[in-house]
Formats: C-alpha cells, structure tokens, sequence
C-alpha cells in the first residue's frame, strides 16, 4: 500500500482542487460582502478618479482597478496613467 | 498595457457556442474552443452571457480575479478594457465574466451591440458562451454572431433542442434579419461521443446526427475524463495536457480558422490491445 500511495502522491489529485476552489468561492458569494462588492467596485473606481483629478487631469479610463481574491486574503491593485508632465497647453 | 492593434487588421469574428439543452458542453467547448484560438495566436475574447449563472470564470480558473463583468459594462459602470481579464497562461486570451448578481435582463440588444463592436475592433476571435435555454439570454448570445457552434450529444434530446436552436440562428438573429447579408455559418460540434458505445449501436453514430440536423460537422470530441479533470483545476483542456478531447478540440479549432484537417474520432477506449487486457483506462 506504501509503495502504491507513494507513486499517487505525485501530483495533487484535481478533485481536491475542484473542492478547494469551491470552498474559497462560495464562502466570498455566501457572504454579505459578496453580494454587495458588484456595486462597490464601480464606486470606489469612480471615488478613485474624482480624488485624483482634483490634482491631475486623467480620463475615465486611466484608473485600472484588479483583484485577486484568496482564501485568507485578498488583494486589490489600482494602476493610474498619469498624464506625461509639462504638457497641459492643448489638447 | 498597450493593445494597440497588431499590423493586420483583427478578424473579427463573433462566435456563438450554442446548444439549447443544458449541461451538453458548452462552457467547456467554449473555453477550449477560445484557448485552442488563443493558441494558435489569435487574439481571442470568450464572454460569458449566462447572466447571474457565472461559470465561465471557474471553467477558465480566473473566478478570483473578478472585479467588473460584462453588465457593468453595458450599465457604464465600468470600460470594456477595465473588465477583461487576461489570460495567465495565453497572452492572446482575454475573458470577460458575467454578473452574478443580476438578472439577464441588463443583458439589452443595444448594449451588446455596443461591446461586441468595440470587442470587433479589437480582436480576431469574439466567442459567445450562450446560456441553456432559448430565451432572452440564448437570443442575445447568438443576435450579433457571424458563426455558431452548435454543441451536440448523440442523444435524443439534445439533438432535438439543436435542430430547433438551429431555426432560431437562421430566423432571430442579425444577420437573418438584414437583407443581403450572408447567413450565420452554423456548424455541430458532437460532444461525449463513445466510440464503444456506438459500435455496440448503443449510441447514435456521427452520421446519424448529421442526416437529422443537416449542418456541417465542425468535429467529434470523444467522452473523456481529461473533461472532468480539467474543470476541476480550472483549465481549459487544450492547456491541460494532451488527450483525445484536447485533440479533437484543437481539430475543430484549426477547422474554424479555415484549414483542412482530416475528421478523425478518437475515443479514449481505443487503447491497444495490451493496454485493454492490462493496463488501465486512463
């Protein structure tokens, strides 16, 4: 049996992982923040760009807002393209 | 990030993968059908129109980096370049989810049209996850397409849902509506095919499928376990190793892009003769 369960340890079985990432995706859609974050990312970016533009001319877009969820925690990751410097006469 | 367009002018191509019946392969042909594009170079989007049944995302195991979706997108709560995912493993593969909070009614004609344009602009391929059913999601899948994937099991049912998904495609679509515009190219991609089966005539042979539904086959995708394992990991299964699904995948894929590659059903069971006395089915 030892020697069976040696050779399948090699890699982690994929049932396990189909678990795993179940687990970490419905506990965040079960909670209340869950259901609640499709409206509050599009907020928050906005929130975002009405701050910085107080100082710095940038359009809608040059906010990116990423995310990546884990099961102890997540992380958020804002790109701003901020206007090349020295530049404000035209356009 | 800089995508400015490549050269050449992209394709753009709008790709529904249909079906009808639930539960037939869909997701993961559209997952394998948008990586196998991918693959090949082509700069490929598959968007998941199943709204408020988000699946496409853990088929493609990007279901933790989801910020914005396709309905914010239509809603302006978001720009289209804000909610595409990129690939980790494809740099010429994008997603876009959907919500999985709202009901398919955000999904409007004009707001679909709005992104799928931008969406032409940009890439070669634009491939439709359609939801089950034939109703406003399924319609709003395939209005814009230029091509459909019609996805299959040789099983009553299914083939009975596809032939009636195939009136819709040439009735209720842009394309059959505009005058002078060429049809939808709708083509069946025959899913959980087993070999063993259909020789034991349990199972309804290639040929059989295709003299009811009367469409031209874009390939044969054998029933396979390397299916299953692949959802489980959240890969899309022509990046998950090699396999008789992932090759037939890849078949119909290069089939779509306009070659010619040979039709050839390959069932998992079809090990040699030593392998079926010793071995184990893999």
């Amino acid at each position: 049996m030892s020697l069976f369960s040696f050779t399948r340890k090699k890699q982690p079985k994929s049932a396990q992982t189909a678990k795993d990432r179940l687990q970490i995706l419905l506990a965040h859609e079960r909670s209340s923040s869950g259901a609640a974050e499709a409206d509050y990312l599009p907020m928050l970016q906005r929130d975002i760009v009405a701050a910085i533009r107080k100082y710095v001319p940038i359009g809608d877009t040059d906010v990116d807002v990423r995310m990546e969820r884990g099961d102890q925690m997540s992380s958020l990751e804002i790109n701003i393209d901020l206007p090349r410097i020295g530049k404000s006469k035209d356009s | 990030m800089t995508t400015e367009p490549k050269k050449n002018p992209p394709l753009g191509r709008v790709i529904v993968i249909t079906s009808g019946k639930g539960g037939v392969g869909k997701t993961t042909s559209s997952a394998a059908i948008s990586a196998g594009l991918a693959k090949q170079g082509f700069k490929t989007v598959v968007i998941d129109f199943d709204v408020g049944l988000r699946n496409l995302d853990m088929t493609m195991g990007c279901e933790r980096r989801v910020v914005f979706d396709f309905i914010n997108v239509i809603q302006g709560d978001a720009k289209l370049k804000q909610a595409l995912i990129k690939d980790k493993r494809v740099d010429t593969l994008f997603i876009l989810p959907t919500s999985q909070t709202r009901d398919k009614d955000a999904l409007t004609k004009e707001g679909v049209d709005k992104v799928l344009t931008e969406l032409r602009a940009e890439f070669d391929y634009i491939i439709c996850d359609s939801p089950a059913g034939i109703e406003h999601g399924a319609q709003m899948a395939m209005y814009f397409a230029d091509e459909a994937v019609v996805v299959t099991n040789p099983e009553v049912s299914s083939v009975r849902d596809s032939d009636r998904v195939l009136g819709l495609l040439s009735s209720q679509t842009k394309r059959a509506e505009t005058e002078g515009s060429d049809p939808i190219k709708a083509q069946v991609l025959i899913t959980r095919y087993d070999e063993t089966r259909v020789e034991n005539g349990e199972m309804m042979t290639v040929e059989d499928v295709l003299e009811i539904l009367a469409v031209p086959l874009l390939g044969v995708v054998p029933e396979s376990k390397a299916i299953l394992k692949a959802s489980n990991v959240g890969t899309p299964v022509v990046l998950d190793g090699p396999s008789a699904a992932a090759q037939a995948y890849e078949d119909a894929v290069s089939r779509l892009t306009g070659k010619e590659v040979e039709m050839r059903i390959q069932g998992e069971r079809r090990a040699g003769l030593f392998k079926r006395l010793f071995g184990r089915a893999s």
